[in-house]
């Protein structure tokens, strides 16, 4: 199958029939070069959609507070719910399954930081030391929130690279104050946050809850509650929901069911529903992808079909000179497979570097890297082979069969 | 070399059904050198196609070199061509893509020589039919005497017993034609068997033995062009 002398006797052919040769190599290199850039689009899908749910834990559940829009015991709807610290400690307490918790007090707009002469207007968010593990940041220097700041109610701060950037201008902020409204914090790390598509969560100072608490509201407000739940399946993570749920309308005294008094968001729960989501896109991509192929294939088999016609004699003057069948089908098959793997071969590579060069300018929410693994480049070079087999086995089974006499006798 | 007891032949067209050849009975010592012929639709070439293994018949028995002919595989058959027999056709069939060298030497390559060593023997051919400096020439370089000799040396290449050779002659001016003919005729002095149809008198009159065929029967024998042999 592999002797030198048959390729040698096959590349001569495709040396003398270049236009022929191209043409059916452009039909399965383009063929090709479709899927992979199906594929590829396919998988910058799904990673987008990953990236998007990595910057924050995957198993978490985010609890804000809303209006009542039901009524209830006599109370009217239209009622304010204002969360505070109390019904954070009862649902840390009382709800099973949680894993790490925080709540969250933020300071939203124009607080300005300063340090020396610098200053900038940044958020301010504060929370429990879990938040960190909850918001997946990045440590880069010092620490994080530690569970003593909350306690003694220290003025401490982990600041992000930017805010670091912006005021110390190259100066280390480690142990130094920076004013924070006015009041001084001292610097005990900073972080960066990889947040798909905006720098929001790196906008911002984290403080101590307790003690931003007692500094700028002089309250027990918070804004949301943020829960992760392990590795609880999707059902028992909505269950957990559906108890904090019910918990925080025992404390607020509203119904239940209620729909905008509280509000929830289950990352675990979206998460697998844009997983399944694109796990059909993806199915869908290989169909169309497959359907490409098999179009390339049926071209492929046009061609090497009419290359059988118009080889027949010399089919004919082979066999009077004592050409087998196999000799004929197998010369016929190993020009069919040699194009399309070649021709396919520098469809996939066409297919890589596109994606490579133009898809990585395209960087937005949801699409991200788009690129074929190993794997995949594996799979299509085998479906490549495979289809240049079938591409040629009818045409050259065609030619083994036809008679040498009536080979001859074409014209 | 050849023995054909009672062979019948015909074509079926749609519905009609043409009795071509009706029970040829023909030996063909090995070494001779033999010419058919007949008028045209007289199922010449027919007979050199079943000789050849290129078609099959109906009914009665081939031998060649005592082998019976029937029914082999196409794989069989294959291996019979390329052992005994060699072609000659009236328009060459030379393949258009190779160089004259490299059509001499296909026989070759389906008895598994090595590249190298079946050019280097097609060159030996070719220089014996006068055409070394042609190797390198495509088909459509060369004139038709040309294209013949090296199809008679692509025939040669294989060393087959016997040699067919339908109208050899037939797309060749008289001068060009006789070159072929003295060509064959040195190849049929080393032994080789050599059957050739002609419609030409002069060409068959060169050969040992003329065999003419009518309506699918043989009419005639002549030796040497002399004795008419009766049957
Ligand atoms: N494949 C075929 N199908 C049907 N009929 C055929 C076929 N080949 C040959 N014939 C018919 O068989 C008869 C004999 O044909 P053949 O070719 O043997 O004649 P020939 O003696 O070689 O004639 P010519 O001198 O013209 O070459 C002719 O009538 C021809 O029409
Ligand atoms: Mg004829």
């Amino acid at each position: 199958m592999f002797d030198t002398d048959k390729w040698q006797e096959i590349f001569s052919t495709i040396k003398k029939n270049k236009l022929r040769t191209f043409l059916t190599g452009f039909s399965v290199a383009w063929g090709i070069f479709m899927l992979m850039i199906l594929l590829g689009s396919g998988n910058g899908l799904q990673k987008g959609v990953e990236k998007e749910f990595e910057s924050s834990a995957t198993n978490t559940i985010w609890v804000w507070s809303g209006q009542t829009s039901l009524p209830y015991k006599g109370m009217k709807p239209g009622r304010n719910i204002q969360l505070v610290n109390q019904d954070y400690d009862a649902v840390k307490r009382t709800v099973k399954g949680i894993d790490k918790s925080s709540s969250r007090y933020q300071i939203w707009g124009s607080n300005t930081l300063s340090y020396k002469k610098q200053f900038g207007s940044f958020n301010i968010m504060n929370v429990y030391p879990d938040y960190g593990i909850i918001e997946r940041v990045t440590i880069i220097k010092g620490r994080y929130i530690n569970q003593p700041d909350i306690d003694e109610f220290r003025k401490v701060t982990t600041i992000s690279k930017q805010v670091e950037e912006a005021l110390f201008k190259g100066e280390d902020p480690m142990g130094k104050f920076i004013n924070v409204n006015g009041v001084p914090f001292k610097v005990v790390g900073i972080f960066t946050d990889d947040n798909n598509g905006g720098d929001d969560n790196n906008r911002l100072i984290y403080l101590p809850i307790s003690t931003a608490q007692r500094v700028f509201s002089g309250d027990n407000r918070i804004n949301t509650i943020a829960l992760t739940v392990g590795n609880a399946t999707v059902e028992e993570s909505k269950q957990i929901e559906q108890t904090v749920k019910s918990r925080l309308a025992v404390l607020h005294k509203f119904d239940p069911a209620d729909p905008r008094a509280i509000f929830t968001w289950n990352s675990l729960e979206q998460f697998q529903k844009f997983q399944r989501l694109f796990s059909s896109i993806r199915l869908f991509i290989w169909i169309i992808g497959f359907g490409t192929i098999i179009a390339g294939i049926v071209g492929v088999s046009n061609i090497m079909m009419i290359v059988v016609k118009d080889r027949t004699k010399e089919i004919g003057i082979r066999k009077s000179m004592g050409a087998t069948p196999w000799s004929i089908i197998s010369l016929i098959l190993q020009e069919a497979i040699l194009i399309t793997s070649f021709a396919g071969y520098f469809g996939l590579v066409l297919g890589v570097v596109v994606l490579e060069t133009v898809g990585s300018k395209i960087e937005s929410k949801f699409f991200s890297h788009p690129s074929v693994d190993l794997g995949i480049a594996i799979y299509a070079l085998l479906l490549l082979v495979f289809s240049g087999a079938l591409a040629g086995f009818i045409p050259a089974r065609k030619a083994a069969a036809i008679k040498p006499i009536e080979a001859l006798r074409d014209e | 070399m050849i023995r054909l007891n009672g062979i019948n032949k015909s074509y079926i067209t749609g519905n009609n059904q043409l009795h071509v050849l009706k029970g040829i009975d023909l030996h063909i010592k090995a070494g001779e050198f033999v010419s058919i012929m007949g008028s045209s639709g007289s199922g010449k070439s027919t007979l050199l196609n079943i000789v050849g293994i290129l078609d099959n018949y109906d009914t009665g028995d081939y031998y060649l070199d005592n082998t019976l002919i029937r029914n082999q595989s196409e794989t069989k058959a294959a291996g019979l061509r390329n052992q005994y027999i060699g072609f000659v056709f009236q328009s060459f069939n030379l393949i258009s893509f190779k160089n004259a060298m490299e059509n001499v030497a296909l026989p070759l390559y389906y008895q598994n020589v090595n590249r190298k060593k079946r050019n280097r023997i097609a060159m030996e051919y070719l220089e014996r039919m006068g055409l070394s400096e042609w190797a390198e020439h495509m088909p459509n370089e060369l004139s038709g005497g040309q294209k013949q000799r090296i199809a008679i040396a692509r025939a040669l290449i294989s060393k087959p017993k016997v040699i067919l050779a339908d109208e050899p002659t037939g797309a060749l001016d008289t001068t060009t034609s006789y070159e072929v003919m003295q060509i064959l005729k040195e190849i049929n002095q080393e032994g080789i068997t050599i059957i050739i149809v002609t419609h030409e008198n002069d060409i068959s009159h060169m050969t040992n033995r003329i065999i003419h065929l009518k309506d699918g029967l043989i009419e005639s024998e002549v030796l040497n062009g002399k004795h008419p042999v009766v049957k």
